[in-house]
């Protein structure tokens, strides 16, 4: 699973361009991700230029 | 906001409000839809752009000119300065006001221009395109006979009509910026710094803008990613480099470095901009490109209008256009790029040595030609002449 630091993150949609299932959605205000598709690959994490995402294992 | 438009614009950056504009101009009804709650902000991008380049696509308004470029610098990874006079008269633009303007000139032209609009989703039946927005918080739906795709980075849209848009992690320069204040700079030189531990894989630039401002940021590409991050190479950087200055701004941002998408049209679809991947490889510079998108799109995209067809067979000939002029040089950036990728930091201090001492007219192709004898020396001077007109 995949956290989202909001208050790190800056909007800038780099992450959502690498996405393979195209899972993350980025309104005006958020950035969210949908944990059902996401098949935690990892590339989201490495790509963001602000390190404002990480992984979780799924308890 | 009416029900139905020949033409909607997503994204509000400079591919999308040239495309909305040219299309409006030849009489489409055009609708430009920003997710932003303002055009042009926060600026994700250094600024820089070649007047010659700029003026093809648009008079150019002196209030969007920060400062005029002549020279460039080169600083090699111990800091040594190779100093180049600008092959083309540059500008740092304030960005935006710039696209602010951009869209102004395309309702002027009659695209109608919406903010807080996002879309987040396509169907396309029966030749049109129903898209699905939240605008200024609530539920639309619009209809469209072309929609052109000119969301930036992301690039959804166009993923939403079946183009394959993701990208590879080494085709992309992760970024961070910072706009700094109170520092002494040169007003009129452009910086760039090379080095494996300042920005592995692209380079840090230093970009003037007046009164002491300047945008500093850097590019580390994707294949380095996961190790440190943009954000704490910059503050690397900013920290030795420029201890006092006062923070205006801090940004993320990414920059596509690999040839455009080989599907720019679908049926009823054509993609513009960062989401085509229409940027220069090589510099990273991607604002005259997505205007020439903008303007190659809107104009065939209102042609269809006309002609009554928006069969991807049509919307084509924006993409054989773009192949034959621009498409076919970023191609080559895009080899050029590949080579610079292997170049080592002591191989940016041997050209630098070598070219130590000439003052910056001196500074021909030829002799960096010379200084450059043990690399590939032809590739040398492409790589310097690209920067040099940005
Ligand atoms: C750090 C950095 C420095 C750069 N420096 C330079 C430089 O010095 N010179 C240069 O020429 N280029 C530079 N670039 C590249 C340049 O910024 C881009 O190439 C240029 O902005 C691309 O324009 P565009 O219109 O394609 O996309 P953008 O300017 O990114 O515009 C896309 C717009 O679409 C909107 N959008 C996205 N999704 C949706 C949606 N679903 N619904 C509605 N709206 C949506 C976004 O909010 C955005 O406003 C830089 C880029 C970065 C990141
Ligand atoms: S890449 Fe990072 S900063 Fe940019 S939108 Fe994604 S999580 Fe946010
Ligand atoms: S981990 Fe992979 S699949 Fe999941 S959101 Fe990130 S990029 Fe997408």
């Amino acid at each position: 699973m995949i956290r989202i630091d909001k208050n790190r993150c800056d909007l800038c949609g780099v992450c959502i361009s690498v996405c393979p299932v195209d899972c993350i959605e980025m309104t005006e205000t958020e950035l969210s991700i949908d944990e059902i598709v996401c098949i935690d690959c990892d590339a989201c994490v490495k790509i963001c230029p602000f390190a404002a995402l990480s992984t979780v294992s799924k308890e | 906001m009416r029900q139905h438009y020949d033409i909607v614009v997503v994204g509000a950056g400079p591919a999308g409000s040239t495309a909305a504009r040219f299309a409006a101009n030849l009489g489409a009804s055009v609708a430009l839809l920003e997710r932003d709650r303002e055009i042009g902000v926060p600026v994700r991008c250094a600024e820089g752009v070649s007047d010659s380049e700029l003026r093809k696509y648009v008079d150019i308004d002196p209030r969007w000119i920060a400062t005029t470029i002549t020279d460039f610098g080169f600083f090699s990874p111990s800091g040594k300065m190779v100093q180049l006079l600008s092959q083309a008269n540059g500008y740092i633009l304030h960005r935006r006001l710039f696209d602010h303007s951009l869209a102004e000139i395309a309702s002027e032209q009659g695209a109608e221009v919406f903010t807080k609009a996002y879309v987040y989703n396509l169907k396309r039946t029966n030749n049109k395109t129903t898209l699905y927005l939240k605008y200024i918080g609530r539920e639309r739906e619009i209809e469209a006979d072309i929609v052109i795709a000119a969301d930036g980075i992301e690039s959804r849209i166009a993923r939403f009509a079946g183009i394959k848009t993701k990208l590879a992690m080494k085709d992309i320069e992760q970024c961070a910026q910072m706009m700094l204040a109170n520092i002494d700079v040169n007003p009129n030189r452009g910086d760039f710094y090379l080095s494996h531990n300042w920005a592995p894989g692209g380079y840090v630039w230093v970009f003037p803008k007046g009164n002491n401002i300047a945008n500093v940021g850097l590019g580390v590409n994707g294949k380095y990613a996961g190790e440190r991050s943009p954000l704490e190479y910059l503050e690397s950087f900013v920290s030795e480099k420029f201890p006092t200055a006062t923070r205006l701004t801090t940004t993320a941002g990414g920059v596509p470095v690999t040839t455009h998408l080989s599907e720019l049209v679908t049926d009823g679809l054509m993609v513009v901009g960062d989401a085509a991947r229409q940027v220069n490889p090589l510099t990273g510079g991607g604002i005259s490109s997505a205007m020439a998108a903008g303007k190659k799109a809107g104009l065939v995209a209102a042609d269809a209008i006309k002609k009554g067809d928006t069969s991807v067979k049509q919307l084509k000939r924006y993409q054989a256009e773009w192949n034959k002029t621009i498409g076919k040089d970023y191609k080559r950036f895009h080899r050029i790029k590949a080579w610079t990728l292997t170049l080592t930091d002591d191989d940016y201090e041997e050209i630098a040595d070598a070219l130590q001492g000439l003052s910056p007219d001196e500074v021909t192709l030829t002799k960096i030609f010379k200084a450059a004898v043990k690399n590939k020396p032809s590739l040398i001077i492409d790589v310097m002449k690209v920067f040099a007109g940005f």
